[in-house]
């Protein structure tokens, strides 16, 4: 697998470190703890096939990325800046 | 037909003509008291064990592809009881006992070999954590021995004990753990519960889940619709897709985890050992293939194969700790897709909705648990009540914060297990 990374271009995945679903980028705004903590913390859809996950290129250039890719085959269609992402989302 | 020395002698002079297949083939019934989705390892020996400890007889087991297909078929085979936290220390102790008694249960040869596993540590801080686990393991009934140095040498002498870099400390050693036959035990334990009346339907994919007035009342399947009293979700990997049919979101991930088998050598390798600075276990096969593995790949997966990094790490573990299999050579890699959940422990629980029962989140160590997840989880279906050897694989553990088991001590998040 490579991601290409927007500063970096085309890299081998050795060079990212995986976070899990974008779903971390969206917080729960309240403190107190709820059920939108335990969503945001530990429940999934978990698709097999297309998903949204968060790479860090630690390796590289040290931004946090939100990929678009496939569960089922590891085609990666979509790469941007998780903090473009997350303004996005609002 | 019971299998037995005398059976092997008798066919074996008369043509071996009179062998049977080993379970049915039937179509499925328009209904059943009880339907368990997933006929992998955890979902046969469940039908199992409700038929034999609680005398049920109208139970289906649906699979969507062949039985043992699945993880059970894919996995690297270690059986061991060397868990360190209450919870799954209690249940992987059950679950060694049923293992011990198992062949003889099923009339099955599963190949049980308690080779024994020996965990090595190459630090101050791993020798201590490795003596904690150990006693752990005394206290809930188990063995464990922990050697120094020179005991490991006697046990494993090809190991390098000349690197500077992680020198070998030591070694917690488990005489009981092993390794058993995957097939085998998917086998034994369809063939068993065949016997005892249970429908097994393989190319059977179960694509909803009936629900009214908050209670299950049957499944919709490729092979049309079969209603149920009460239904198990038992899938492994696919534990969100289905458990989704009933509108549930889970806490599991699903990982990729990989596995690699050498050409067929002669006996090398006695028992399982395991590295403690790189990913990295072996043991080996009775038909000689050295298998070995490590850890995941570390990202969310269905593809059932991995990527190189890990299989390039998992190489060169294994040749720092023991060379001398460098020249040995790799006939096949593979994948299976792990339900990963965030403690690293499973969940053995009923759900919010009446007569729907959930069996999941079995990580990289579901293999050695198959006896006793079909047998705690047979009792939950059987009698509404868990098994108090599962007592604590509780679903609401996430949201409460309340019994989580880390066994890794690395908190309670997807990715770090
Ligand atoms: C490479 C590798 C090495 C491993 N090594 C070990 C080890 O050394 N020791 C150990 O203890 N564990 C090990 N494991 C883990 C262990 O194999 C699994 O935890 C365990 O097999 C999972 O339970 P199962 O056998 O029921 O799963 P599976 O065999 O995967 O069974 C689930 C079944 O559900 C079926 N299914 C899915 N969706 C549907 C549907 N909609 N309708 C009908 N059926 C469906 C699937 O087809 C499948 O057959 C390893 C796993 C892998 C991949
Ligand atoms: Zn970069």
């Amino acid at each position: 697998m490579q991601i290409d990374c927007p500063f970096c271009g085309a890299r081998d995945i050795r060079e990212f470190t995986y976070l899990g679903h974008e779903t971390y980028i969206h917080r729960p705004a309240d403190e107190a703890w709820s059920d939108a903590w335990n969503d945001y913390l530990h429940n999934r859809e978990n698709p097999a096939g297309m998903t949204r996950d968060l790479w860090f290129h630690g390796s590289g250039c040290g931004a946090w990325l939100v990929v678009t890719r496939n569960t089922v085959t590891h085609e990666i269609t979509g790469v941007e800046l998780a903090r473009e992402a997350s303004r996005h989302a609002g | 037909m019971r299998y037995s020395g005398l059976a092997v002698l008798a066919q074996g002079l008369t043509g071996n003509r009179g062998w049977r297949p080993a379970w049915r083939d039937p179509a499925p019934k328009d209904a059943y008291d009880i339907v368990i989705i997933g006929g992998g390892g955890h979902g046969l020996a469940t039908a199992f064990y409700l038929a034999k400890e609680h005398g049920l007889r109208n139970i289906a087991v649906l699979e969507k592809g062949y039985l043992g297909g699945g993880n059970i078929g894919r996995n690297t085979t270690i059986v061991r009881a060397n868990y360190g936290l209450p919870g799954n220390s209690e249940f992987y102790s059950h679950s060694l006992k049923l293992w011990e008694g198992l062949e003889a249960e099923l009339n099955y040869n599963v190949m049980h070999s308690q080779r024994g596993i020996i965990n090595l540590f190459h630090s101050d801080g791993q020798r201590d954590a490795y003596a904690r686990r150990g006693n752990a393991m005394i206290n809930q009934g188990d063995d464990a021995i922990l050697l120094d140095r020179a005991g490991v040498r006697k046990l494993l002498p090809y190991l390098d004990y000349e690197q500077t870099r992680f020198p070998i400390y030591g070694g917690l050693y488990h005489p009981r753990g092993g390794t058993a036959r995957h097939d085998a035990v998917a086998w034994g334990f369809a063939r068993g519960a065949d016997m005892r009346g249970v429908d097994l339907i393989q190319n059977c994919e179960v694509t909803g889940i009936d629900i009214e007035g908050g209670r299950v009342t049957g499944v919709q399947t490729s092979r049309g619709a079969i209603r149920a009293k009460k239904v198990g979700i038992v899938v492994a990997g696919r534990s969100s897709q289905v458990a989704a049919m009933a509108g549930m979101r889970l806490p599991i991930e699903s990982h990729i985890l990989q596995a690699f088998v050498t050409e067929g050598l002669k006996p090398v390798i006695d028992h399982v050992v395991t590295y403690g600075m790189g990913h990295f276990y072996i043991s080996q096969s009775d038909k000689g293939g050295l298998v070995f593995g490590g850890d995941l790949d570390f990202y969310a997966s269905y593809a059932a194969r991995g990527n190189l990094p890990m299989a390039e790490h998992v190489m060169e573990a294994g040749l720092t700790l023991m060379p001398m299999i460098g020249k040995a050579r790799i006939l096949r890699s593979w994948g299976g897709i792990m339900d990963m959940s965030p403690d690293g422990s499973p969940i053995i629980d009923r759900t919010h909705i009446e007569g729907l029962y959930l069996n999941c989140g079995w990580c990289y160590g579901g293999f050695k648990a198959v006896p006793a997840s079909g047998h705690t989880f047979a009792h939950l279906i059987a009698t509404d009540r868990p098994h108090e050897a599962a007592a604590r694989y509780r679903l609401d553990r996430f949201a409460t914060g309340r019994g989580l088991m880390d066994e890794e001590a690395k908190g309670s998040q997807h990715n770090l297990h």
